[in-house]
């Protein structure tokens, strides 16, 4: 029963956020004040990740295929698979779920403590729109990140790749080009537009709505995390199934 | 002028207002006090629009809040000013940006206009130069202040407080007091202090109204309110050591 009335208030925060809006030079503001926090500011840890991931993935592939039948090229191929199928934009999307998401959930739920959010509804300010909209327009940048992070994780393949020894960098690049499908692409990025919403909106449910003191501020990050997860997951499966097979 | 008529508010099945009726009169500090638990809170959250009242109506001079459209109650929120308890600064805002915050949401002014007017209302509430501190730069005092000037920044017709004085010191305390009432009766504002402050009973108290168990049983001003026989008034405002020697003396030297 929890779980439902849960939804509900999630679906009739959406209904708010879009309600009536803050004024536009303010609004212009907190948006590039959240393109700051929520996406420059998670550039450092997605290049450094998706450099040393996309290193490990080519090292164990190359590790893993041992038959000379099998091409040396199978190495930048598996890599680049990996790395714009799943690795960018999933997982990266569930390690940003830690950084992003308990920062919103965490800055908003500490408003929410310090009575700042009531003061903005005294205001007459509708806060959903205030606090959660700018996040939203903020993380439709989101793919730029998956993007980057694509980037970063096929470099790093490429470095462990050849000065490693396992592959040649033509063989790489070589597997690298093998089978490209753009399509991968679009799928890749029309699941990071979905979680980039999924990250936006339910960590700022989570500090919205949350009751009580500090203590509960760091419950409901905890929360945040394991929620935005979750859905981030399910949705995977749900636009995998929809669009690949 | 805020008129209360016959507001019931419950939570679930607990009453928590039963059938208030008063009136906050205008270029006045009128007080809510009570216990803890007697409703003061949700009843100016019922007058706030913070929570709906299932009975009643609540009269902003005179349309009733619950009779408005949603632009109506915008532009009353727009004429309402705020002190909480914690002060509720945004904490990532300078004092100046905190007090310009009304000013830029709901007015057309210039840049220089919101300047003048954020110096003008922190040399009212004493705070020149403190326009580039954060809040947590500041003290205890000094937020409030700064809450008060945020506040009246934008002229309200309307001023709410809610125990604008807890966690200060009582000469703070007072400072706090006395700034809200000068500046309501500076301003002819309706001011309504949600308080269990005696001192502040005592400094402000030009209209009190007094709650037990979410009804109004008593409602006079800071001298009629030691010279009630109201046994529920007295229970509260004697409940304090220095306030029974006081009367004691007062007894010993009537007698």
């Amino acid at each position: 029963m929890r779980y439902l009335r849960d939804i509900g208030s999630y679906f009739l925060m959406i209904k708010r956020i879009f309600g009536s809006f803050t004024k536009g030079s303010v609004l212009k503001e907190l948006i590039f004040k959240e393109i700051e926090d929520l996406i420059i500011s998670s550039l450092g840890i997605v290049v450094f990740i998706s450099f040393f991931v996309g290193g490990v993935i080519a090292i164990q592939t190359a590790l893993n295929v041992n038959n000379p039948i099998i091409p040396k090229s199978l190495i930048g191929f598996a890599t680049r698979q990996s790395i714009v199928l799943e690795f960018a934009p999933t997982f990266m999307s569930i390690i940003m779920a830690g950084k992003v998401g308990s920062l919103i959930t965490s800055s908003i739920g500490s408003m929410r403590v310090t009575e700042q959010i009531d003061a903005l509804e005294v205001m007459g300010i509708n806060s959903l729109n205030y606090l959660v909209f700018p996040k939203i327009v903020a993380l439709s940048l989101y793919p730029l990140v998956i993007g980057i992070s694509m980037f970063m994780g096929i470099f790093g393949g490429w470095v462990a790749g050849v000065y490693g020894g396992f592959s040649s960098s033509t063989d790489f690049i070589a597997g690298l080009q093998d089978d490209f499908q753009v399509f991968h692409l679009v799928y890749a990025f029309i699941k990071t537009f979905v979680f980039a919403f999924i990250l936006a909106t339910v960590p700022s449910w989570q500090g919205y709505y949350m009751k009580g003191g500090a203590l509960e501020v760091g419950k409901a990050s905890t929360n945040s995390f394991v929620w935005t997860s979750v859905l981030i997951i399910l949705a995977n499966y749900i636009i995998t199934q929809l669009l690949l097979s | 002028m805020i008129k209360v008529e016959n507001i019931q508010k419950s939570f679930g099945d607990e009453e928590i207002l039963r059938g208030i009726s008063t009136v906050f009169e205008k270029g006045k500090t009128n007080l809510i006090i009570g216990q803890s638990g007697s409703g003061k809170s949700v009843f100016l959250k019922c007058l706030l629009g913070l929570f709906k009242a299932e009975e009643g109506l609540i009269y902003f001079e005179d349309k009733a809040i619950q009779n408005m459209d949603e632009d109506q109650q915008r532009d009353l929120r727009e004429e309402t000013g705020m002190l909480f308890q914690g002060g509720a600064l945004f904490d990532s805002m300078t004092v100046e940006e905190n007090i310009m915050f009304p000013l830029r949401m709901f007015t057309k002014q210039k840049k220089s206009e919101m300047q003048a007017r954020v110096n003008e209302v922190l040399s009212r509430v004493q705070l020149e130069g403190a326009n580039k501190k954060y809040p947590s730069e500041i003290s205890g005092g000094m937020q409030k202040r700064v809450s008060i000037a945020r506040a009246i920044v934008n002229k309200p017709k309307y001023l709410f407080c809610d125990e604008p004085n807890s966690g200060l010191d009582p000469k703070t305390a007072t400072v706090i007091d006395n700034l809200i009432q000068e500046i309501t009766h500076e301003n002819n504002i309706t001011t309504v202090v949600v308080t269990h402050d005696m001192n502040s009973v005592m400094e402000i108290g030009e209209n009190i109204v007094f709650l037990k168990f979410g009804k109004l049983v008593w409602q006079g001003n800071n001298d009629e309110i030691f010279k009630t026989d109201n046994e529920d008034v007295t229970d509260f405002v004697y409940s304090s050591d220095l306030f029974k020697k006081i009367r004691d003396v007062q007894l010993k030297e009537n007698s």
